[in-house]
């Protein structure tokens, strides 16, 4: 049970506007980060997946950026507390990236350039949920945003959305990712609350 | 990346309002007791839930500014104008008024006394917070590492802390510079983070300092990339970014 704070009323958003709990309507884009932003350069940038068995597909930014790509318009929810809604996006969907790996892996630990881990269960990232992106509101997606590319899962916190993304290790046990090491969950659905360990 | 695990289920507490104090004419520290509260690390942060009459509610992050003190807590709010949090934690409240929080949390934005390596801590606006609690840590420890604070306020008069930094530098291993970035004391420079102020105020590189910035975005990437391009360690650098949102 909450206490009511005396004299507090709260900024009322308009009556269509559902937001997971505990959230904001930003409409800015924030940042967060754990240190500098890394220098990425597109002409070294690879992408790997790599199975539980260790066999490797990997894309240079050519090939990846010849693969299919779709239009992507979502609502980001950032464990910060604010949320962003209607975001435009272009990427590659994950549908296709895994197309063609063979795998029996339930989990994918997102490896970042600058050591950004994250971790999620592999169907997440299945049947249209998730994207490998590299525009943002028609424009390279900025470094500060995660560009050259990074990865969009946005019906999980943002921190899930690996920024500066460069592989995906496919695990068949769950382990931990950098903020999930720190207390943060290891699934992170917004609409449950699930900000912290145990929540 | 080496880091401590924090684990564990984070409960919301009741902090009650003991006392508060105005920093600057828009901060204000609000000193809590906060009874259960497991303690804390210099540079972590609570997240506070504010409940109207009708249920609904509205949550924020706010660092700890105090070194850890048993069940005593201390944060400091800058009021937003239109904000919809900190008005209320810095206007409304008073002392004797309950606050649901839980924490602590974040533990990768840390200091830990036991260091020893040199810090250089970089802190825009309100962005001193967390760097604050690090500076207490240190002095609470009686540490010897030396701290080196770069703080870049709009004004004199919008700086926190002014009066403690000053004694602090005093008594301890601090050394405190000022950036002024829209008027500064007579006979001091106006000017924003550059490379030249970092090479004045900076570790050398050789010098492997542990470095903490936090503050608005453009502050903490500008800091940030100034300092990777003087030739510091990027692992050696932790950010934690609050504060005006920018545009996409
Ligand atoms: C990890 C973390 C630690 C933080 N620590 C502190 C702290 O120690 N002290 C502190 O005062 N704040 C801190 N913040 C910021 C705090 O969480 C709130 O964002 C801030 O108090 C504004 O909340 P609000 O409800 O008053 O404003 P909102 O209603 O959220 O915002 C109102 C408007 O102001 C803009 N805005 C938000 N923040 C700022 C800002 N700082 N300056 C100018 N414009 C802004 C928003 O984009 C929006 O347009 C921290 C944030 C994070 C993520």
């Amino acid at each position: 049970m909450s206490i009511v704070s005396r004299g507090f009323s709260g900024r009322r958003r308009p009556g269509d506007v559902k937001l997971p709990p505990g959230q904001y309507l930003e409409t800015g884009f924030p940042v967060l980060s754990a240190g500098p932003t890394p220098p990425v350069k597109t002409a070294t940038w690879q992408f790997t997946i790599k199975t539980e068995l260790g066999q490797q597909h990997r894309w240079d930014w050519q090939q990846f950026t010849s693969l299919p790509a779709e239009q992507i318009t979502t609502d980001i929810h950032c464990v910060t507390k604010w949320s962003k809604l209607g975001t435009h996006w272009r990427g590659v969907s994950l549908d296709t990236l895994l197309g063609g790996v063979r795998t029996n892996a339930g989990y994918v630990m997102a490896r970042s350039y600058g050591g950004y881990t994250t971790n999620l269960p592999l169907p997440d990232l299945r049947d249209g949920k998730a994207w490998v992106a590299y525009e943002y509101e028609g424009a390279p997606l900025h470094p500060e945003h995660g560009g050259p590319a990074r990865l969009l899962v946005p019906h999980l916190y943002f921190w899930k959305s690996a920024k500066w993304v460069t592989g995906l290790d496919l695990m068949t046990h769950d382990q931990h990712g950098f903020w999930e090491e720190l207390g943060y969950h290891d699934y992170g659905d917004p609409w449950r609350e699930q900000r912290y360990q145990g929540d | 990346m080496a880091r401590a695990a924090v684990p564990g289920r984070l409960n919301w507490l009741v902090a009650t309002l003991s006392a508060a104090r105005d920093e600057t004419a828009t901060a204000k520290t609000l000193v809590l007791d906060v009874p259960g509260w497991p303690g804390h690390l210099a540079g972590q942060h609570v997240d506070v839930k504010l409940t109207a009459e009708d249920g609904y509610s509205a949550q924020r992050s706010y660092s700890i500014a105090s070194a850890p003190d048993g069940a005593r807590l201390e944060l400091t709010v800058q009021r937003i104008a239109d904000g919809e949090v900190s008005p209320y934690l810095t206007e409304v409240m008073e002392p004797g008024d309950p606050l649901e929080l839980r924490g602590p949390i974040g533990g990768w934005f840390v200091w830990n006394p036991r260091s020893t390596a040199p810090v250089l801590l970089l802190a825009g606006g309100s962005g001193i917070v967390p760097l604050m609690a690090m500076i207490r840590a240190h002095a609470a420890a009686a540490s010897k590492v030396p701290l080196r604070l770069v703080y870049s306020v709009r004004n004199p008069a919008d700086a926190i802390y002014a009066s403690e930094l000053s004694e602090r530098s005093v008594a301890s291993p601090l050394t405190v510079t000022y950036l002024y970035t829209r008027t500064a004391p007579p006979g001091m420079p106006v000017g924003r983070i550059s490379a030249a102020a970092v090479a004045a105020a900076a570790w050398p590189t050789q010098a492997r300092p542990a470095i903490f910035i936090c503050g608005p975005t453009g502050f903490v990437e500008t800091a940030a990339n100034l300092l990777v391009g003087a030739g510091h360690d990027p692992a050696a650098i932790k950010t934690e970014r609050f504060g005006p949102t920018g545009d996409a």
